[in-house]
């Protein structure tokens, strides 16, 4: 899966570890949040990078205390119409103070980019096509009315402190 | 009205690109048709049962003269001359073709006007009260708050892919005329004992395969906490919404299952966590949206003015339009016109592109160039001086826009059904049709009041069948088509569900049943009850027995 961060290519810095497969002794590796839960300490004194996979049921709250020290976390988005993944990454950069890459991963096409970005999402595993218009697609619609992650949206701006200093 | 200011346009042109580029793609392959769905009823196409259709955002209801032009241009350019009112306050074009949407989108977008969020699993076009600023008995106005509510929900980045559709509904009067406790999310205006007013917020409605009457989770919401609430609902409902079933997926369903004290529990401890966030309405953006519904100034009118008068007492014909299709305004020497869509033996909701034309220049020269759609699929005219009605009668009598039914038995609610659906197991707009007729007789022999017919052409109840005083749903057996009839259902402030009445009665025999029903009434009936009163009274047994004889 091609992987783009910050609009361009990137080769993919971590290597994912099934739950059945032993950890390296060194790189940057995710885990399942199932095996997060079971192997915290060891994960965490491996003195390597670490990154979470979390599904959609796996709850954002339970990383909180440990956000500053993973590097990644991956949400999924098993079908592109499940949403769920993005109320995940609002809580976890709204609520919980994530600063880490937040990776959107599963069915991730370019038409919902722009709802990732805004939700919080930084890296993309996306598929050709994706890789290709992954730019036109960021670009599409550049209007936000809601507050969401990365802005305040202009719902409350253009109504009061931008409208009254005359800014669009 | 609200106008759009630049923001709101360079946003719609930027929307109208993107869907251009995505038919596009969808016309060359790249997309398939499974990758293409959600983004086409995101901007309201549908593929239906021979061609494609359009969905016309209609915010709250509410429409300029130019956007009625725009929308009887998109009728006769793009469409068969003619468009379809539905019962959610938007227009329907079923004839449209897929390479020339995105030019139809991009006229319409020049009167503000766009297919946005009218479907998918979306936040839905947001309705209102079809009397909103001019009912007598409003308490605030409820435009604002689906405007609010509309900036709020367009392209949210969280709630685009919710579990299945959600529909929220806002109401200013103690009088629902918008049938909020159907809806997922319903909203009520009303006054706290400190004289404040602040929102009741009612869940879990809807009609659908599971009906179920909406639960209020919250008494008094503050107005300026109104966004980051519903927010704190769509998180709760997003996150834990069924996904597994198209028929569970509602948030009725995840009420009924959890309870609504559960709800309730849940969407506070969510919303204590951000209430004071980027949401929280600051009454500087309150009062800069207020200004766009501020009410027009109208000149002093006569209250009693004499052609008035003398008209009625001429003209039976136009006394009995007064009747039923004349409303009181909160400010005197004016009316609110209600203009039925459902003339004898049409399909309800149709209207020409001429007929929109006409109703433009006439909503000019009568209604200050408004015109408002309500629920049950007519139009109304909000600001018509008294003094002019008799003018008005006949300018839209000239247009068969005059039918005398307003909320009688002849203005049916019924949804396309089978002669365009391809969900539908029977046909909706023939019995609309011909019950309608029918009806129409009875309720001159024997002045029926107030009656409301609902027809659904299946399961999933477009038609509202649920909340008819008389419901048809269609169904399907071996192949033909029969209808299972509910009575005493309701979607105003005393909300009901119908209850089945007994085995579905075939299509060459349902007009007949129903009249047999409405006969039955009319014997039964004390001092002026509505067929509603009158079955909640007696009972569903001497109803029964009707329809056994006559199925």
């Amino acid at each position: 899966m091609p992987l783009v961060k910050d609009g361009a290519l990137v080769a993919d810095a971590w290597t994912r570890i099934a739950d059945d497969a032993a950890l390296p002794g060194d790189g940057a590796v995710t885990v399942s949040f199932k095996r997060w839960e079971a192997e915290r300490s060891s994960l965490l004194g491996r003195n390597a990078p670490v990154g979470v996979f979390l599904g959609n049921t796996d709850p954002v709250e339970a990383l909180a205390s440990d956000l500053n020290r993973i590097g990644v976390v991956m949400l999924d988005f098993p079908k592109y119409t499940d949403g769920r993944a993005y109320s995940q990454a609002r809580l976890l950069r709204e609520r919980l103070g994530y600063r880490g890459e937040l990776r959107a991963t599963g069915n991730v096409l370019r038409d919902q980019l722009l709802f990732m970005r805004r939700s919080g999402f930084d890296t993309y595993e996306v598929d050709e096509r994706g890789a290709a218009g992954f730019a036109a697609s960021m670009a599409a619609v550049t209007h936000a009315y809601q507050p969401a992650t990365n802005d305040a949206g202009m719902l409350l701006r253009r109504y009061t402190s931008a409208r009254a200093s005359g800014a669009k | 009205m609200y106008r759009y200011d630049e923001f709101d346009h360079d946003f719609l042109a930027e929307r109208v690109a993107q869907f251009g580029d995505q038919v596009a793609r969808r016309l060359s392959g790249e997309l398939t048709e499974e990758e293409f769905r959600p983004l086409r009823l995101m901007n309201g196409l549908y593929l239906q049962l021979h061609a494609y259709m359009l969905r016309i955002a209609i915010p709250y209801g509410t429409l300029s003269a130019t956007q009625l032009r725009a929308l009887a241009h998109v009728a006769r350019r793009y469409d068969n001359g003619y468009g379809h009112f539905t019962t959610r306050q938007n227009m329907q074009f079923n004839w449209i073709k897929l390479e020339e949407v995105p030019q139809a989108m991009a006229d319409l977008a020049a009167a503000e006007m766009h297919g946005i969020q009218t479907s998918g699993n979306c936040i839905r076009n947001v309705t209102a009260d079809q009397w909103a600023g001019v009912a007598p008995d409003e308490i605030e106005d409820p435009r604002v708050w689906c405007e609010i509510i509309r900036q709020w929900s367009t392209l949210h980045p969280e709630f685009s892919f919710l579990p299945r559709k959600f529909k929220i509904a806002v109401t200013g009067s103690p009088h629902d005329r918008a049938a909020v406790r159907v809806h997922d999310i319903g909203l009520r205006l009303h006054r706290n004992e400190a004289g404040e007013i602040g929102f009741e917020v009612m869940v879990g409605g809807g009609l659908g395969r599971t009906p179920y009457i909406a639960k209020t989770i919250r008494e008094f919401l503050p107005k300026q906490d109104l966004l980051s609430y519903l927010e704190a609902i769509l998180r709760v409902y997003n996150q834990l919404g069924r996904r597994d079933n198209i028929y569970k997926a509602r948030i009725k369903i995840l009420v009924h299952a959890l309870g609504a004290e559960k709800i309730a529990e849940l969407v506070e401890a969510e919303w204590q966590q951000m209430r004071d966030g980027a949401l929280k309405l600051p009454q500087a953006t309150i009062d800069a949206i207020s200004t766009h519904f501020a009410p027009p100034d109208y000149p002093t009118r006569d209250p009693m003015p004499p052609q008035l008068m003398a008209a009625r007492l001429r003209d039976p014909d136009f006394a009995r339009w007064l009747r039923s299709n004349v409303a009181p305004h909160r400010v005197p020497g004016y009316a609110i016109v209600s203009i039925s869509l459902k003339p004898e033996g049409a399909p309800p909701g149709d209207c020409t592109a001429g007929q929109m034309d006409a109703l433009a220049d006439l909503s000019e020269r009568y209604s200050f160039g408004e015109t408002r759609v309500t629920h049950e699929q007519n139009l109304v005219f909000p600001h018509v001086a008294q003094e002019h009605l008799p003018e008005l009668w006949r300018a839209l009598d000239a247009l068969e826009l005059a039918t005398p039914n307003i909320g009688l038995a002849s203005d049916i609610i019924a949804c396309p059904g089978l002669d365009y659906c391809s969900l539908a197991n029977a046909r909706s707009i023939p019995v609309a049709q011909h019950l309608g007729q029918r009806l129409g007789a009875l309720d001159r022999q024997h002045d029926l009041g107030n009656l409301q017919v609902k027809i659904s052409g299946c399961i999933n109840a477009c038609g509202h069948h649920h909340v008819g005083h008389i419901g048809l749903l269609g169904v399907d057996k071996n192949g033909e088509e029969f209808y299972q009839i509910t009575l005493g259902g309701s979607a105003a402030d005393d909300a009901s569900l119908g209850a089945i009445l007994g085995p579905a009665v075939a299509y060459d025999k349902v007009v007949d049943t129903v009249a047999s029903l409405v006969e039955g009434y009319v014997g039964l009936r004390e001092n002026g009850e509505r067929f509603l009163d009158t079955y909640r009274r007696v009972g569903a047994a001497p109803f029964k027995e009707r329809l056994n004889a006559a199925r």
